[in-house]
């Protein structure tokens, strides 16, 4: 096949792929876009299978076999309330191949046209190595992130001193080591160092930053993965790979700014890590003594919930740990059928990852366009007899609007304070992630129901049958 | 080494020789008219890329919220398209390092690429419409 028809045949797949994300913005169209996106990956592949000069297709077939009957296993297997760090799994392993296709452009330059081996372009040296820095970031930085997300270590943030210091210097080494790299005209200790490096600063960047930032976390790695997939188009002057790994880029910036605004914090703020840790459970345990709070039990939720016309359901992460969706759902059903009307209130950061919670209700077979996201449904509140709070916390605290010295102020939050009634189902009045107290528990017209999310609602469901 | 071996060899090297002369010939005629300008090939790749961004930004703000978590898997598997770089690192690398590189490459992001798209298909087919 002639460069010309190969280049073509790469713009094909990258127009498939932006017309893949075109299609998610319906999910009408969805299946659709996802099709098409398959489609892109293929054409890509059987193209790069003709360019001149190809050899060992049995090997590169392997790896696909091997490889693609793995990640169909797990495709089919996965929990979806695992989803978060199997997205972060995922990341990681393109993080991992962007470094090793680095690696090979380095050992083997005559592969991609960009010189021989010991004397490669300086152009391509330097993004050679960006595109290594970034796969290995990548990589470090979600393999932490998985851990976080499948707590094999505490999604709490950890802290050590000097934190910023560090990464500043190892940052600052690492652009050095790049640069004596292109000076050397490519040797390949300094290649080693500089991955073994930004392998560290991936990690310890990560390491700092606690469990319900990780939805911000997630988007920003997914976006690393693109601009890694970028910095190795550029090495081997790929324009598939490029026009790829910029959508991406773009797609995981968006996502962590939405995550971000969301939770009214910069980046940067997020970055820095080590979020909600100070001072606030002690405030927390100093204010709920004082106050009362009204409490009441299955019965006394479903005699409200019967009594009402219209409720809303806002799940949070809570939801996901129990697996209470299926239950949620069976809540909403028995309602409906008692005339009752029901919606769901999505807040953009509930759940580990971007759209987390939605999945998990369309899991439960809960129809989409029941499902609301935070500015659709803010303002119904008002005219909701109960708001139904199940595993969500810091998305509804008044003091988010109220409070100025808080440290969620300014958060956009569920207005769920202004339905009639707040059910408030939590395993106990501990404060949530930003480690603030709550003040919608004692309030009077809230009534906390305290219980497992799952097991509540169940009983809730029972309750209304008879 | 066998001749037969060698000379299977030397068919592959012209072949490659002379597919390396077509696409020299190919970028010597692209290059007249934009060397008249002096513009070094790095910038129209610069400058696809920044359209690329820019098409990435209109696409995705576009993207409904509610299907953030497919939008991430099908992301994912998009960005495999990274296999590129490792098929062409083992099939075309005359090192040994190199090719087992690419090797590697490519079983990484196949598991990525097949899991990618599957686990985006699973959550799609869970978003149902109300029943009327």
């Amino acid at each position: 096949m002639s460069p010309s028809l190969t280049a073509f045949f790469y713009l094909v797949s990258a127009v498939l792929f932006i017309l893949a994300l075109r299609g998610l913005s319906n999910p009408e169209t969805a299946r659709r876009g996802n099709a098409l996106g398959m489609a892109g990956m293929l054409i890509a592949v059987l193209v790069t299978f003709a360019h001149p000069g190809m050899r060992r297709d049995w090997l590169i077939l392997l790896g696909i076999a091997i490889g693609g009957s793995i990640g169909a296993f797990i495709a089919r297997r996965i929990q979806m309330t695992a989803l978060p760090q199997l997205v972060a799994a995922f990341h990681s392993l393109v993080g991992l191949a962007a470094v090793f296709v680095a690696a090979a452009a380095l050992n083997a330059p005559e592969a991609f046209g960009i010189g021989i081996y010991g004397d490669i372009r300086a152009e391509s040296l330097v993004e050679m190595s960006i595109g290594l820095a970034i796969g290995a970031i990548t990589f470090s930085g979600s393999v932490i992130a998985f851990a976080k997300l499948q707590a094999l270590m505490s999604g709490a943030p950890i802290t050590y001193p000097y934190q910023h210091p560090i990464n500043a210097v190892i940052g600052a080494l690492t652009v050095i080591l790049i640069i004596a790299f292109v000076a050397t005209g490519g040797s390949q200790p300094l290649f080693w160092l500089t991955a073994i490096l930004s392998f560290a600063l991936g990690f310890l960047l990560i390491i700092p930053i606690g469990g319900a930032d990780m939805p911000v976390i997630v988007s920003m790695l997914n976006s690393y993965s693109g601009w890694a997939a970028c910095g190795i188009g550029f090495t081997i002057q790929n324009l598939g790979l490029i026009i790829t790994g910029a959508l991406v880029g773009a797609s995981g910036a968006i996502l962590s700014y939405i995550m971000c605004r969301g939770m009214n914090r910069s980046i940067v703020n997020v970055l820095l890590g080590g979020f909600g840790t100070e001072g606030g459970a002690a405030a927390a345990a100093g204010a709920a003594g004082e106050r009362t709070v009204k409490t009441g039990n299955a019965d006394d939720a479903a005699f409200i919930l019967k009594n009402a016309s219209k409720v809303i359901i806002v799940p949070g992460y809570g939801m996901a740990v129990a697996q209470a969706q299926h239950a949620v759902r069976e809540l909403a059903d028995t309602l409906k059928k008692q005339g009752v009307e029901v919606k769901y209130a999505i807040h953009p950061v509930a759940g580990r990852m971007p759209g987390h919670m939605n999945v998990l209700l369309a899991e439960a077979n809960v129809p989409y366009d029941e499902v609301f996201a935070l500015e659709e449904i803010n303002n119904e509140f008002s005219t909701a007899d109960v708001a139904y709070v199940i595993g969500a916390n810091d998305v509804t605290n008044p003091a988010a609007k109220t409070d100025r010295s808080s440290p969620i102020y300014g958060m956009p939050i569920l207005e769920v304070d202004k339905a009639g009634t707040v059910l408030f189902v939590k395993r106990s009045l501990a404060t949530g992630y930003a480690g603030v107290d709550n003040e919608l528990f004692y309030r009077p017209n809230t009534m906390m129901l305290f219980g497992d999310a799952k097991k509540m609602t169940e009983q809730i469901v029972q309750a209304l049958g008879h | 080494m066998d001749p037969n071996e060698v000379a299977a060899e030397a068919a592959r090297i012209s072949q490659q020789a002379e597919a390396l002369a077509v696409h020299t010939r190919a970028l010597a005629a692209a290059g007249i008219p934009l060397a008249g300008h002096g513009v070094e090939p790095f910038v129209f790749l610069f400058t696809i890329f920044v359209i690329a961004v820019f098409v990435g930004y209109y696409v995705v703000w576009n993207v409904t919220p509610a299907l953030h978590s497919p939008l991430m898997a099908l992301t994912n598997g998009i960005s495999s398209v990274i296999i590129v770089g490792a098929m062409l690192a083992t099939g075309l690398s005359r090192s040994g390092w190199a090719t087992a590189f690419g090797a590697m490459a490519v079983l990484l992001v196949s598991v990525n690429i097949f899991g990618g798209f599957l686990v985006t298909q699973r959550m799609l087919q869970m978003f149902r419409k109300k029943a009327k």
